[in-house]
C-alpha cells in the first residue's frame, strides 16, 4: 500500500526578507518519512533561516509549508511542536538542575491520586523511551551531572517522548567524540525505522555520506540542488556550496610584511588545542580558519592572557612573554577584538567616549585623576578618523549599529596604540557597507605597519583579506597556507580534517 | 560600493554636550514640590530647628547611601553596611571609654570597619561568592561580634567633647550635614574624575569587557567595598555622637534605606549606572517625607507606604523613560 503522505514536510517557494537582506529566495525543501535529509551550505547560505521558519521562530515572507499534507503557518515554536516538530541544537536545551525524567515531563508533570507528582510513572515512562533508543541513563540523574553526549541523547529522547514526527539536528556532532558520534548515528537509524523524518545539518561533509539519504545544497539564500547522496560526492558538494565569484569587496592595498612581531611556539591547552606554531609579521594580515569549536578563539584568548595556556612559548617583538592577565598583553601592544562584541567587547550602557578611552585611561589621566576634556577629544578624533556614525560622543554604545559598535572597539585599541590587532569574527552582525569600511580600516592599519590576525568562519572573507592562513581542525593545526595556495576546496577539506 | 561612498561623504557633526533631562532634574523637582507642600501646610517646617533636624537625620544614612551607590554601580550589593555602622560606632565608644584619645579611637574604628569591606571584596572577587550572599554573611557575623564585645549592652558615659560633635554647627549648618557634603564632594570627584571611579562604571556595565580592556577587576572590586565600609564607619561614628552612647543595635536596617536612596537616585541594580547627586536627592526626599509625616501628624505607617511606593514608581518611570 502506498503511503498516503510520503513527504512528511514540504516547504514550497520559501522566501524570507529581513530589512535590507533577502535571506532566502524561492527555496523548496521536502523531507520524507523515515528519511535523513541533509542540509548543507556555507555560513550565511540560509540554513538556519529555513530551519527557524520551519520551527516557527521566524515567519516567512512568502511560500507555503505542508506537514503531512496539511497546510500550516506556524506563529510560534510551541505551535510547531504541537505538529510534531522537534529540534536538537548543539547547545542542548535542557533544565540543567532537574532530573532526566523531570525534563521529559516538563510542563505536564503527572500527578498521583493525592495530587502529588507521580515520580514512579515519570521514571518508568522515561526509561521506556530511553531504552527504545538504547540510551542507558538513569531517569533520576540530574542533567548537569551528565556528559555533553549523554545530554544530547537525552534531548533526543525527550523529543521522541513528545511524539515528534520530524526531528531537526543542528550540528549534532560538533561536541561529540568519535564513539559518541557512532552512538548518535545508531540512534538516528533507530529513528528512521520509526518513520521519523529527519533534517540533518552539519559542516562535516563526511557524516552526510554516513547517515543521510538525500542532501539539499543552499548558497546565498538560493537552493542549488537536491540530490541522492549516492549520486554525489564531497568534491561536488563543496563545489556547489562555494561556486561564487568573490567581488572586489576584499581588495585592499598591501605592503610587504616586515619583521616578525608575534611568535607562537608549541602552544597547547588540554583538549582545546594542541601544538600550535605560527608567527605574524609587521604589516601582515594573518588568517585563522576552522569550523566552530576548532579552537581558534581559544588560541587567541590564551595568547591574550584571557585564558591560561598549558604549555608553549609566546614571543612579542623578539622577547619571550608570559602574560598573566589581559592587562599584561595589552601593555605589550596586543589588542583583542572579541567575536562576541556585546558580551566581551563593549560596555553597552556606557557612552562612546567611555568605551573608546577604556583601555587607555592612563593616557588621559595623571596620578589617577582623569582629564575628561582630553578623553572627549580622543573620542572625537577617532570618531572622525573611522567615520563612526553616532549623534554624540555621549551616546550609549547600545544605540549604535553593529558596524559602528565595531568601530568603537577598534577606536579603543587605536587610542591605546596597540600594534598587534586580533580580530575574532570582525564583521559578524555588520552590514555590507560597513564591512567594506572595516576592511578599509585594515588597510590603514597595515600601512602603519601594525599586524593583524583575522579569525573568520566566512571563507571568502579570510581568503580575500589575508596574506597567510592557519587552518584548524578540532584543536589541531592542519596547515599554514600562503596566499598563492588558497583554494576554497582545499581549505574546506583541511578544515574538515582531510589532508 | 555606492553605499560606502555615500556614507563617507555624509558630513558628520559630533556633539560634545549631553542632551536630555537627567534623573537628577526630576528628583530635584520632586524635592522642591515636597518642600513647598510642607511649608504651606506646616508653620514649623521651614524653621531653623526643624530644618536642622531634617539635615541631621538625612545625613547619616545619606553617607551610607553614597557607599552603597558605588557598590551598586559596580553591579554589586552591600548588605553589611548597617553592621559596619554599628561596629565602628560601638568600637569608638569602647576605645574612648578605655581612655584612648578621641582621634585615635576614631582612626582605629574606621580601620576596623574598612577591614570588613576588604573581606567583602575578597569573598566576592577571589571567592566568587555572589555579593548578596557574601555581604549577608558579613552583616550577620559583624552584628554578632558587636553583641559579643558589648554583651548586648549600651556603652554610656561618653565625654561631652565627643557627644557634642553632633550638635556642632559650621556657619550655622549642622556638622553632620557638612560631613555628608564632604563625603558627597569626594565621591562625586571619584566618580567623575578618577580612573578608579570610571573603572567602577566599566566593571558594572560589563565585567568581561572591562577585564579584556586591561582594567584591574580585583583592585576595583576591593576598592568599591572598602570605600563603602569606610564611609559607613564614618557614619557609625557620627551616629554614636548623635545618640550620645555606643548602641549595639545602631545601624540596623540601614542597608535598605541606602539601597532605596541609590535606586531612587537612578542607580541600576544591573550595574553600570549610578549617580552620587541622584543618591543625595533620593536620600533627601525620603528624609523629607518622614520629617513631613511627623510634622503633619500623619500615621508613620502611611508615610512608609508612600516611601515604598516611591521606590517602585521611581524605578518604573526610569525603565519606561529609557525604553
Amino acid at each position: 500500500m502506498p503511503l498516503k503522505y510520503e513527504n512528511i514536510v514540504e516547504m514550497k517557494n520559501i522566501t524570507k526578507e529581513f530589512p535590507g537582506v533577502k535571506a532566502l529566495t524561492d527555496v523548496d525543501l521536502d523531507v520524507r518519512k523515515g528519511e535523513v535529509h541533509a542540509l548543507v551550505g556555507e555560513n550565511g547560505a540560509g540554513k538556519s533561516t529555513i530551519i527557524k521558519i520551519l520551527m516557527g521562530v521566524y515567519t516567512k515572507t512568502s511560500g507555503q509549508i505542508f506537514i503531512e499534507g496539511e497546510k500550516v503557518d506556524f506563529k510560534s515554536p510551541l505551535q510547531a511542536q504541537r505538529y510534531g516538530l522537534g529540534a536538537v541544537y548543539q547547545d542542548v536545551n535542557l533544565a540543567q538542575h532537574l532530573s532526566v525524567a523531570e525534563n521529559f515531563f516538563m510542563g505536564k508533570l503527572p500527578k498521583t491520586k493525592l495530587g502529588f507528582v507521580d515520580y514512579k510513572y515519570m521514571c518508568d515512562e522515561t526509561k521506556k523511551v530511553l531504552d527504545s533508543i538504547e540510551v542507558y541513563v538513569n531517569p533520576k540523574s540530574i542533567i548537569k551531572t551528565l556528559s555533553v553526549a549523554q545530554q544530547e541523547m537525552v534531548s533526543i529522547g525527550k523529543i521522541l517522548h513528545q511524539k515528534s514526527k520530524i526531528v531537526i539536528f543542528d550540528e549534532p556532532t560538533a561536541l561529540l567524540t568519535n564513539d559518541e558520534t557512532e552512538q548518535l548515528f545508531r540512534i538516528i537509524k533507530l529513528l528512521k525505522e520509526k518513520d521519523v523524518g529527519i533534517l540533518y545539518i552539519s559542516h562535516r561533509l563526511e557524516e552526510i555520506f554516513q547517515v543521510c539519504d538525500r542532501v539539499t545544497v543552499l548558497k546565498d539564500g538560493f537552493k542549488v540542488d537536491t540530490l541522492d547522496v549516492n549520486d554525489t560526492n564531497e568534491d561536488d558538494l563543496i563545489n556547489m556550496m562555494v561556486g561564487r565569484s568573490v567581488e572586489n569587496m576584499y581588495e585592499i592595498e598591501r605592503i610587504v610584511p616586515g619583521d616578525i612581531v608575534l611568535g607562537v611556539k608549541n602552544l597547547s591547552s588540554g583538549k582545546t588545542f594542541q601544538d600550535i606554531n605560527f608567527n605574524v609579521k609587521k604589516g601582515e594580515i594573518f588568517g585563522m580558519y576552522g569550523l566552530v569549536g576548532s579552537g581558534r578563539t581559544e588560541i587567541v584568548r590564551s595568547i591574550f592572557g584571557a585564558d591560561s595556556k598549558e604549555s608553549g612559548t609566546i614571543t612579542v617583538k623578539g622577547q619571550e612573554v608570559d602574560f598573566k592577565s589581559p592587562k599584561d598583553a595589552i601593555n605589550a601592544g596586543i589588542a583583542l577584538l572579541p567575536e562576541n562584541r556585546k558580551d566581551e567587547g563593549l560596555a553597552l550602557i556606557l557612552s562612546v567616549s567611555t568605551n573608546i578611552n577604556m583601555a587607555s585611561i592612563e593616557n588621559i589621566s595623571s596620578k589617577g585623576i582623569i582629564d575628561n576634556k582630553k578623553g572627549y577629544k580622543v573620542a572625537g578624533d577617532f570618531i572622525d578618523i573611522l567615520k563612526t556614525r553616532t549623534p554624540s560622543i555621549h551616546q550609549r554604545v547600545q544605540n549604535l549599529s553593529g558596524g559602528n559598535q565595531q568601530k568603537v572597539v577598534i577606536s579603543k585599541w587605536l587610542a591605546k596604540g596597540s600594534d598587534i590587532f586580533i580580530f575574532d569574527e570582525p564583521t559578524v552582525g555588520v552590514d555590507v557597507g560597513a564591512k567594506r569600511e572595516i576592511y578599509k580600516i585594515f588597510e590603514e592599519l597595515i600601512k602603519q605597519e601594525k599586524a593583524i590576525i583575522v579569525i573568520s568562519s566566512y571563507l571568502p572573507e579570510v581568503m580575500g583579506l589575508t596574506d597567510r592562513m592557519l587552518i584548524m581542525h578540532e584543536g589541531k593545526q592542519m596547515a599554514i597556507l600562503d596566499k598563492s595556495e588558497f583554494s576554497e576546496e582545499y581549505i574546506l577539506k583541511l578544515a574538515s580534517g582531510f589532508k | 560600493m555606492d553605499k560606502v561612498n555615500e556614507n563617507s561623504k555624509e558630513v558628520q557633526k559630533v556633539k560634545f554636550y549631553k542632551s536630555g533631562i537627567k534623573t537628577e532634574m526630576y528628583l530635584l523637582i520632586i524635592l522642591a514640590i515636597l518642600f513647598i507642600v510642607l511649608a504651606l501646610n506646616s508653620p514649623v517646617f521651614l524653621t531653623a530647628s526643624s530644618l536642622k533636624t531634617l539635615l541631621r537625620q538625612a545625613s547619616i544614612y545619606g553617607i551610607v547611601a553614597i557607599g552603597m551607590v558605588f557598590v551598586i554601580t559596580s553591579a554589586g550589593i552591600d548588605l553589611s553596611v548597617g553592621s559596619v555602622v554599628g561596629l565602628s560606632g560601638v568600637l569608638t565608644a569602647i576605645f574612648i571609654m578605655q581612655g584612648l584619645p578621641i582621634p585615635l579611637a576614631i582612626i582605629i574604628s574606621i580601620a576596623a570597619g574598612a577591614f570588613i569591606g576588604l573581606i567583602n571584596g575578597i569573598l566576592i572577587h577571589d571567592g566568587k561568592v555572589p555579593p548578596f550572599i557574601a555581604t549577608m554573611g558579613t552583616m550577620t557575623v559583624t552584628r554578632a561580634i558587636i553583641m559579643l564585645i558589648t554583651g548586648a549592652k549600651m556603652i554610656s558615659g561618653l565625654p561631652k567633647s565627643f557627644t557634642g560633635i553632633a550638635q556642632k554647627t559650621v556657619l550655622g549648618i549642622p556638622f553632620l550635614f557638612v560631613s555628608w557634603i564632604v563625603v558627597v564632594i569626594i565621591a562625586w570627584f571619584i566618580t567623575h574624575k578618577t580612573v578608579f571611579g570610571r573603572n567602577i562604571y566599566a566593571l558594572g556595565s560589563n565585567k568581561e569587557a572591562a577585564r579584556l580592556s586591561g582594567i584591574d577587576v580585583r583592585k576595583t572590586t576591593y576598592g568599591v567595598y572598602i570605600f563603602s565600609a569606610f564611609v559607613c564607619s564614618i557614619a557609625g561614628i557620627l551616629l554614636t555622637t548623635r545618640l550620645g552612647n555606643g548602641v549595639p543595635t545602631s545601624g540596623t536596617g540601614y542597608e535598605l534605606d541606602a539601597i532605596a536612596a541609590s535606586v531612587v537616585g537612578g542607580a541600576s541594580l544591573d550595574g553600570g549606572e549610578g549617580s552620587v547627586i541622584g543618591t543625595v536627592l533620593g536620600a533627601m526626599i525620603m528624609a523629607t517625607l518622614r520629617q513631613g509625616g511627623t510634622l503633619l501628624g500623619i500615621n508613620s505607617f502611611i508615610v512608609e507606604i508612600i516611601i515604598g511606593s516611591l521606590i517602585v514608581v521611581a524605578v518604573l518611570i526610569d525603565k519606561l523613560r529609557k525604553n
